[in-house]
C-alpha cells in the first residue's frame, strides 16, 4: 500500500474540511482498503467517518431512514427493517460474509456503485432518497454507470430513506467465490412494480421496463415468461456469458416475485 | 506516523507506526503475535480474523490506527491460562485442521458465530463460516469441531 495519512472527522462538515483536494472518505474500508492494497488507489489522506454520528436506523412511518455508516449486520438484524422492509434485511444478510458485514456500510456500498453490489438494486427498486451533505437525490438520478454516481467531489452521503413497499424481495445468484451478485434482482411492489437488476449491466444497476410493465399488469411469475430479455449491454466475463446473465435476470425475477407472494407482504 | 494505542488481549499496547500499517501487520510484526495469519490480499480468506470489541473482523482490511481506543482479541488471547478455549479444544479433539493455516481465523469466526446463536444447524455453521477458506478443504471436521464446541459452550 502506498503511503497515506489517516484522520478521523468529528462531523460531516469537519470531514469536508479535512478532505481537501486529495482526500478520500473511509467508511468500513471493505472496498477501499482492498483496492489500496492492490495499489489501484492512492489517496493522500483518508478521512474516517466513524465518529460523525452517521449510524442508525429510524422508523419514520412510511419510510425507514438508514444512516450511511450503518453496517450490513445492523441492517440484517434490525427489528425496524425486519418489520418494515424485510427484503432489505435479507439482502444485507447475503452480502459477502459475516466479517465483511461487521464492517461494511450501506453508504460505502452505494457511493462505490460496484456493478455487482447488492444495495444499489434495493435503492433503485424501492425509489429511495439519498441524503447527502448538501442535498437529497432520488435513486433514479443517483447511479450513473459502473462505479459512477452523481455525487460531487467531497459530497458525503449521510443517510438513505427507503419508502416501505407493499411487498418486496431480492433474489441473488451469487458468484460462488466472491459472493457478489452474478445477477441480483430486486422487485418492489407499491402502486406499480419496480424491478432493478444488479450484477448484470455493463453500466451498473438498471431498471427493466418490460418486466415492470408485465408485473404491474399481473404480479405473478408467469407474467414474465414471455418477456424477451435482451443480452445487449450485459456483462460478459469468465464467470458468465451475457446470454446466461440474461437468462438469470428472468429466473431471479421469478424467484423474487414468488418470494413476494409467499411471505414478504407487509401491511 | 500515527500513535496506535489499544487493548490487546487484555493488555494496553502503544506504538508509533506509519498510518498505512494494516492491523494484521501491526499484530504480527510490531506486537510479534504471529498466530493471526495472512492468506490473501483480496479480503476473502479469513486467515486474519480477530475480534474487535468482541466482533469478528478481518484484520487485513483495517488500518492499525483505526483500532485506537478499542479492544482487540487475537487467537493468543482466548485461552484461560493453560486451559484451552472450548473452541480450541474441539478443533483439537475433532481433528479440525490439516496444515493449520486457516485455523486461527476459523476459531475466531466460530467463537462469534456460536456466541450469537448457541443452537446452530450444520447449514448455519457452513454459512456462518463463509468468510473463512480452508485451502486443505478440511471443512467436514471443521464443522464437527464447531458443533462439538457449541455443545461444550452451552454446558459451560
Ligand atoms: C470478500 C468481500 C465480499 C463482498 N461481497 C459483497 C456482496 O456480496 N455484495 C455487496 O453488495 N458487496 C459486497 N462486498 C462489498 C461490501 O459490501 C463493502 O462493504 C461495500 O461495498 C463498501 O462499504 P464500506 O463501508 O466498506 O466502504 P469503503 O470501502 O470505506 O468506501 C468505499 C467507497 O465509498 C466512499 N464512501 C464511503 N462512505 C461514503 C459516504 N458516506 N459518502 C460518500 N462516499 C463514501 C469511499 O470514499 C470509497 O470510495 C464485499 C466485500 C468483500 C471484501
Ligand atoms: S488475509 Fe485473507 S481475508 Fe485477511
Ligand atoms: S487446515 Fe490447511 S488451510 Fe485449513
Amino acid at each position: 500500500m502506498y503511503q497515506t495519512n489517516y484522520i478521523r472527522a468529528s462531523s460531516t462538515n469537519d470531514a469536508i474540511a479535512k478532505l481537501g483536494d486529495d482526500g478520500k472518505l473511509i467508511a468500513g474500508g471493505m472496498t477501499l482498503l482492498p483496492i489500496m492494497k492492490q495499489r489501484l488507489a492512492r489517496p493522500k489522506m483518508l478521512v474516517d467517518l466513524a465518529d460523525c454520528g452517521l449510524a442508525g436506523i429510524e422508523d419514520l412511518g412510511d419510510t425507514i431512514k438508514i444512516g450511511s455508516m450503518t453496517t450490513h449486520v445492523d441492517v440484517e438484524t434490525s427489528q425496524i427493517v425486519a418489520n418494515g422492509i424485510p427484503a432489505l434485511a435479507t439482502l444485507a444478510a447475503k452480502i459477502g460474509d459475516r466479517q465483511v458485514r461487521n464492517r461494511g456500510t450501506i453508504g460505502g456500498s452505494i457511493a462505490n456503485n460496484d456493478p455487482s453490489a447488492c444495495y444499489p438494486s434495493a435503492v433503485l427498486a424501492l425509489r429511495a432518497t439519498i441524503h447527502t451533505s448538501n442535498r437529497d437525490i432520488v435513486a433514479d438520478d443517483f447511479f450513473m454507470g459502473m462505479f459512477e454516481t452523481s455525487l460531487e467531489d467531497n459530497e458525503i452521503i449521510t443517510a438513505i430513506s427507503f419508502p416501505k413497499p407493499t411487498a418486496a424481495a431480492y433474489a441473488k445468484f451469487p458468484n460462488p467465490a466472491s459472493r457478489f451478485a452474478m445477477v441480483g434482482v430486486f422487485v418492489a411492489k407499491s402502486e406499480t412494480v419496480r424491478v432493478a437488476v444488479t450484477g448484470a449491466g455493463e453500466d451498473g444497476v438498471f431498471r427493466h421496463e418490460a418486466l415492470e410493465i408485465a408485473l404491474t399488469d399481473l404480479f405473478a411469475p408467469d407474467a414474465v415468461e414471455s418477456i424477451i430479455i435482451s443480452s445487449d449491454e450485459l456483462i460478459n466475463d469468465i464467470h458468465a456469458p451475457r446470454d446466461y446473465r440474461a437468462h438469470l435476470i428472468k429466473e431471479m425475477t421469478k424467484r423474487a416475485v414468488t418470494a413476494c407472494n409467499q411471505s414478504q407482504f407487509v401491511s | 506516523m500515527a500513535i496506535v494505542d489499544f487493548k490487546f488481549n487484555g493488555e494496553s499496547v502503544s506504538a508509533d507506526v506509519p498510518d498505512n500499517t494494516l492491523l494484521v501487520d501491526f499484530i504480527r510484526e510490531t506486537l510479534g503475535k504471529t498466530g493471526t495469519h495472512v492468506g490473501c490480499d483480496t479480503s476473502q480468506c479469513g486467515a486474519c480474523v480477530i475480534h474487535l470489541n468482541g466482533v469478528s473482523i478481518k484484520s487485513c482490511t483495517m488500518l492499525a490506527v483505526m483500532a485506537n481506543g478499542q479492544e482487540i482479541t487475537s487467537i493468543e488471547g482466548i485461552a484461560g491460562g493453560k486451559r484451552m478455549h472450548p473452541m480450541q479444544e474441539a478443533f483439537h479433539e475433532n481433528h479440525g485442521l490439516q496444515c493449520g493455516f486457516c485455523t486461527p481465523g476459523m476459531i475466531m469466526s466460530a467463537i462469534e458465530l456460536v456466541s450469537n446463536k448457541p443452537n446452530l444447524t450444520e447449514q448455519e455453521i457452513r454459512e456462518g463460516l463463509e468468510g473463512n477458506l480452508c485451502r486443505c478443504t478440511g471443512y467436514h471436521n471443521i464443522i464437527q469441531s464447531v458443533q462439538s464446541a457449541a455443545r461444550a459452550m452451552r454446558e459451560d
